[in-house]
């Protein structure tokens, strides 16, 4: 079985998010670039499939973007156990979900993979649509936020998580795409000798061109608004303490 | 015509369906297009019905014991037939996982954009523009459809419309849209969807809810703010990271996978505020948040911003509580 997860790298939660002179993006130079964490999971559910079956099955780590901000998280998925890796060439700044969900299947299509996992969303820009449209696009079955899932022969059951503590169980044909909610597992960490291992498989790099024009764009970035009167509270220690004792006690009054 | 979408959620309007009612009614009035309400699937009729009251043009059927269980193949099949046959300029839904499960399909199908989760509607001149948050709600980013786009799939994040907006007034006419599905549009099978049983820990009831939330950083410095919520006489609750983590059990976490909460306090102890999490407590009454990075997007709803080291202040604030 051929199964490709999709990974993307965003900026990590610490880096410092600042808009850049186009208005349209971000300034990438002060951002420090990792992998989104539910692709983490996607990666590890692929992997875990693949140990399951014991046999000849192959699992493919694939990204999008730019050299310089990718480079590392194909690497650490090699390492992690997939058996090659993919990178699809592109420098544009697009945004729309749409043509790049694209720009994968026009260069993945002929792998023919059994399974695309990817994780349910990037916590860049948050539209959680690309494995779905990829789905679509590849002429697959396509399942969202699955919590945990079981390959049996030519089918994939997975368990969708739904809102409010509730859940569903959908089965899918192969091929089938299916996104993957963070918590599903507990990720690997890459071995020394997945690490040394990782240097000597197949990494191919695929110069990637958008073929029509973005179905929706990005006019300008900006920050939002406070939707409140925000009291702010800093200093030492002992001041930060004293003003919430205040608060709690004689403002909120949820202490006597 | 602008056409809003109902999500049947066993048996009720999916509460953000009707947000998307009120969402569309304010389009439509503005850039003066008609608007349709469409009832899928199982629950169609009674969906139909509850809709009845609702100021609209149309109210549209479409059911077929096909889509009777839903299925991300049968709805976008049988949406796009209905995009194709109404030619709608926008289509409206509330931006809930059931959406997010197949409204990419018909983008895919039909070639047209989806702009997901927004939280806003401005205008040039009669031209809406959409915002949606982006970098964990860090920044937000305004958003066109292409010039050239016949239609447009939109969702709407939780709350950005209010459905007390919902202009009542009863639709003009109803039609049945003649579905049409073969056994081999739909390739996948569902089974019922089902609850999983909880430890009867109610959050929704709770008056003090402390909640914490990645900036823990680890299992170990649980019970320091499993303290802090003793003596606070408050739940202790958690963003999603923490129970992925399993330092606290799934019952326990606040957020859109998780229970929805509107304490009178909520105290919120390294949590960054993405939007995952913010959809389940922006409706408490008081939000203190603690978090070292000033920049977290916590601090946009806390009515309290504490910038600092949580580390510090917990167990300082549980000491001098004590006292």
């Amino acid at each position: 079985m051929k199964i490709a997860v999709l990974t993307k790298a965003i900026p990590s939660y610490e880096s410092s998010i600042r808009i850049d002179a186009s208005s349209k993006w971000i300034d990438e130079s002060v951002v420090n670039y990792v992998v989104n964490e539910s692709d983490s999971y996607a990666l590890e559910e692929a992997l875990q499939i693949k140990e399951k079956l014991d046999n000849d099955s192959e699992v493919v780590v694939i990204t999008m973007g730019s050299q310089d901000n990718t480079s590392k998280i194909l690497k650490d998925g090699l390492a992690k156990g997939a058996d090659r890796a993919i990178f699809i060439h592109n420098e544009d700044s697009n945004t729309d979900p749409l043509s790049i969900a694209k720009l994968f299947s026009e260069n993945l299509k002929d792998e023919n993979f059994d399974l695309v996992f990817s994780g349910l969303q990037s916590d860049d820009l948050g539209s959680g649509q690309t494995g779905v449209l990829l789905g679509e696009l590849l002429g697959m079955s396509t399942a969202t936020l699955g919590i945990e899932t079981d390959v049996q022969d030519d089918r994939i059951k997975v368990k969708r998580e739904l809102e409010s503590g509730w859940f569903q169980w959908v089965t899918l044909p192969f091929p089938a795409s299916v996104s993957i909610q963070s918590g599903i597992n507990e990720p690997r960490y890459p071995s020394l000798k997945g690490i040394m291992g990782a240097k000597r498989k197949e990494s191919k790099v695929i110069e990637g061109e958008l073929s029509d024009t973005p179905k929706q764009n990005f006019i300008n970035l900006f920050i939002p608004k406070t939707e409140k009167a925000t009291e702010k509270i800093e200093g030492d220690v002992d001041s930060i303490v004293a003003k919430l004792i205040d608060i709690l006690k004689n403002k909120l009054r949820v202490i006597s | 015509m602008i056409l809003v979408v109902l999500e049947n959620q066993r048996g009720n309007i999916h509460a953000f369906s009707k947000e998307a009612v009120s969402a569309g009614q304010k389009l439509a009035s503005k850039l003066g297009m008609d608007l349709s309400v469409l009832c899928m699937g199982e629950n169609a009729s009674s969906l139909k019905e509850q809709a009845a009251d609702f100021k609209v043009q149309n109210l549209i059927l479409a059911q077929n014991e096909m889509i009777n269980s839903y299925s991300a193949d049968g709805y976008s099949k049988v949406l796009s037939d209905i995009i194709n046959e109404y030619e709608p300029k926008y289509v409206i839904m509330g931006h809930s996982y059931m959406v997010r499960d197949f409204l990419p399909r018909v983008s895919a199908k039909l070639d047209l954009p989806f702009i997901s989760d927004i939280i806003s509607v401005t205008y040039d001149n009669d031209n809406p523009i959409f915002a949606r948050q982006v970098f964990n709600a860090k920044l937000a980013t305004n958003i066109q459809p292409e010039q050239g786009s016949n239609t447009a799939l939109l969702s709407f994040q939780s709350a950005a419309f209010s459905s007390d907006d919902i202009e009542l007034g009863g639709n003009e006419s109803s039609l049945t849209f003649d579905v049409n599905l073969d056994v081999g549009d739909i390739k996948s099978t569902s089974e019922p969807e089902f609850q999983e049983s909880s430890s009867g820990v109610d959050l929704t009831t709770a008056d003090v809810i402390v909640s914490i939330g990645r900036g823990i950083e680890s299992e170990d410095n649980i019970p320091m703010a499993e303290e802090l919520a003793t003596v606070m006489g408050a739940e202790i609750a958690s963003s999603r990271p923490v129970v992925d983590m399993g330092w606290l059990p799934s019952y326990r976490q606040v957020g859109s996978s998780g229970q929805a909460v509107s304490p009178n306090l909520y105290f919120s102890v390294g949590i960054s505020g993405a939007i995952q999490h913010v959809v389940g407590m922006k409706g408490s009454k008081n939000i203190i948040a603690i978090n070292k990075d000033e920049e977290a997007p916590i601090f946009e709803i806390a009515d309290y911003a504490v910038i600092g080291d949580l580390m510090e202040i917990v167990p300082k604030l549980t000491e001098e509580l004590k006292k």
